[in-house]
């Protein structure tokens, strides 16, 4: 596509080159779209603005929709449909997305429709969302779709209005940033807890400005569904996009899902995407690097995702920090968190534990989670476990495998496909002062509701906590169980 | 869009780093489907001591004295001094049309998540990148002097503090323009129509997969 032989590109220029229409003199440039998902909550105000001015999307199938952040997830109500919504405001909306997608000819996974699900989990899944795809959706943590090797990113209802009418946006060219998590994982070490070492490594600005590339060993030996945990969080260090090279792992993915090309698309596809990877001596911006095997499971103490800490460690003295602004910050946490500096981790106990989200809902999380839960009960101490799937397909799956019964025998809640407890705009919330581990990927106050504690942490992490009622490593559990 | 040439506001804190947007407007307020009224919940969590519901009466909630936007002397600023990574998080433009909506023109921090910054010139809300010793000392002064106001000129590309010192600030030239006119940027781009479907009509020969619908 036009290079030139000694241009040295990282995977990052490449898809930002064959997606250009169009630099223009002030600095801007005009980037093609190829895959807009859009839900209930960012979409009305857009498709309210083409209203008002008239205007028509410019290619309605590129465009995929999926009701997800305020579905209940309780199966009785559930099986209202939308008119079950028992929240009058959630119904609305839920009703609106579902209206403008009729008005404008937009194709929808509605409420209960088998390809229904959480937006990040149904693209991947069902092959709508594509190597080399330009991939955009107003919800920042469409980085998850980088994983298959596409540039996706989050973007305000003005952008989702913008590409709507356009199929472009309007973008400044980010800087290059790598990543790469070389060495290897030890055992009970999950793509989660990867994730939440470099994000408290960079820190929660540490990407702003940058596309974050993942690679090294360890990204390159993790499954696809571990790459999208990964990628889901880039917005967490504060990049926008992150992304991970095409290899194997990435085509034996891809191959079959129903949106995927076939027969002689398929070819063409992989000798294009065989490109998408960054050339050797391509010019980063910035370069992180982190050893796997110094990767302990990891736990959030406070209420910005860089606050974590291995399962080892203790609860961080504000004293020991001499930065003003960070040392007010950690204090902060700690009076919100309900926690005291050098309380150990392990005897930090739960409330409620919730294994779901865009981050970590899809089989292999749910697999995890299960093996961890087998033949356990949850603690008496603890109140609530939800395992809520990432989509219909997920849902099936899980059940098929018998996953849905492990959970169950094990006192947690089996649930209906959605973002659920993550930022609890349907039923499923924290009350005031409770703690959560849970599978999501921010703890910011208020975030699972109002006064709630949420502690980040991978789904394995996550059973094992609800069966002890604290923090356990893991790793201990694993051992026992050989 | 409305558009920002130049504004004079007294400045209020928010005197943290890392200000999320679950902070600026939490969930529950994203359930409406409009663009306006989200004023009265911005920093909810913050201002009142109760937890708020979408469609309720803030007027007769408790409010929490100890928050700086709640004190007499920041009522009606317009001017937001904040500190390093602020609006980070989730992608919700309910955050700026949050500050909007409750009278804020422009924020000043030394640094902005990428997603909040941009959104917030799509709905004339002017961020200002300083430095974070700059920003330090307007905070003092800010704090030093009851109604202390600061002038936003964006043409210049200044901000002029009460003593008429003057700070100069960065400003994208595409972004700045759209504010200074009001520009809706979708018209603009519709200029090169042509050139949106000529870059499709090459893309399908390379890649037809890509237009293949989802049905």
């Amino acid at each position: 596509m036009g290079q030139q032989d000694n241009k040295k590109q990282t995977l990052y220029d490449k898809l930002w080159e064959d997606h250009l229409v169009k630099s223009r003199d002030d600095g801007t440039a005009l980037i093609y779209i190829d895959r807009h998902l859009i839900h209930e909550v960012t979409s009305p105000q857009a498709f309210e603005g083409l209203r008002l001015a008239g205007r028509k999307p410019w290619r309605t199938d590129s465009v995929v929709a999926t009701p997800d952040h305020n579905v209940p997830s309780d199966a009785a109500e559930r099986a209202g449909g939308i008119a079950g919504i028992q929240d009058e405001v959630s119904r609305i909306q839920v009703q609106t997305l579902d209206e403008n997608c009729k008005d404008f000819g937009i194709v929808e996974f509605g409420i209960n429709d088998p390809g229904q699900g959480i937006v990040h989990v149904i693209g991947p899944e069902t092959g709508a969302t594509l190597p080399g795809m330009t991939v955009v959706c107003g919800d920042s943590h469409t980085s998850t779709h980088g994983a298959l090797g596409a540039l996706a990113h989050g973007i305000g209802t003005s952008e989702v209005e913008h590409v709507m009418a356009t199929q472009c946006l309007i973008q400044k060219k980010m800087k290059n940033m790598l990543v790469r998590v070389d060495g290897e994982l030890g055992p009970g070490v999950t793509a989660k807890d990867v994730v939440l070492a470099i994000i408290g490594k960079i820190g929660t600005a540490g990407g702003t400005g940058y596309a974050i590339e993942f690679g090294g060993e360890v990204i390159r030996g993790l499954s696809m569904e571990g790459r999208m945990t990964v990628c889901n969080m880039a917005i967490e260090g504060g990049a926008r996009a992150g992304m991970v090279a095409v290899d194997q792992v990435t085509l034996d993915y891809v191959k079959d899902k129903p949106y995927a090309p076939k027969g002689d698309q398929w070819d063409m596809a992989v000798a294009n995407w065989s490109r998408l990877h960054s050339d050797d001596g391509a010019h980063f911006d910035a370069i992180v690097e982190l050893r796997g095997e110094e990767i302990e499971p990891q736990v959030s103490w406070g209420t910005s995702p860089e606050m974590v800490a291995p399962i080892s460690a203790l609860v961080p003295d504000p004293a020991a920090e001499n930065d003003a602004t960070r040392k007010a910050g950690i204090e902060r946490a700690l009076e919100y968190m309900g926690l005291t500096a050098g309380q150990k981790i392990t005897d930090i106990n739960l409330d409620r534990v919730f294994i779901g989200s865009c981050t970590n809902s899809r089989i292999e999380d749910l697999r995890a989670a299960a093996a961890v839960a087998k033949g356990h009960k949850k603690a008496e101490s603890v109140k609530q476990v939800l395992v809520v799937p990432g989509s219909q397909s997920v849902k099936a799956q899980a059940e098929k495998e018998g996953l849905d019964q492990v959970f169950l025998e094990a006192g947690f809640e089996w649930r209906e496909p959605s973002c659920s407890m993550c930022l609890a705009m349907n039923a499923d919330k924290l009350g005031p002062g409770e703690h959560c581990a849970s599978t999501s990927n921010r703890n910011f106050e208020g975030r699972q509701g109002y006064g709630g504690r949420t502690h980040l942490v991978s789904p394995s992490m996550a059973a094992a906590a609800a069966i002890a009622g604290h923090f356990v490593d893991v790793r201990e559990m694993q051992k026992e169980a050989v | 869009m409305k558009a920002f040439t130049q504004h004079k506001g007294v400045a209020a804190p928010m005197d943290r780093a890392n200000v999320d947007t679950d902070l600026i407007i939490p969930k529950q307020f994203l359930k409406s489907i409009k663009r306006t009224g989200f004023g009265p919940n911005l920093f909810d969590e913050l201002r009142y001591l109760d937890e708020g519901q979408p469609g309720q009466d803030c007027s007769n909630r408790p409010i929490n004295p100890d928050f700086p936007l709640n004190h007499p002397r920041y009522q009606g600023a317009s001017v937001l001094l904040a500190r390093k990574n602020f609006g980070c998080g989730s992608s919700r433009e309910h955050a700026p049309w949050a500050l909007d909506d409750h009278g804020f023109r422009a924020v000043i921090a030394p640094s902005f998540a990428d997603i909040f910054f941009n959104n917030c010139f799509k709905n004339g809300l002017l961020p200002i990148v300083l430095e974070e010793e700059i920003v330090e000392q307007l905070f003092q002064e800010m704090y030093a002097e009851e109604g202390y106001e600061l002038v936003i000129d964006l043409e210049q590309q200044l901000v002029v503090k009460p003593n008429g010192e003057t700070i100069a600030f960065e400003v994208d030239t595409f972004r700045k323009h759209c504010l200074l006119n009001g520009l809706d940027d979708i018209g603009l781009t519709l200029e090169d129509a042509d050139d949106i479907r000529a870059y499709e009509a090459k893309r399908r020969d390379e890649a037809p997969w890509l237009f293949d619908a989802v049905k």
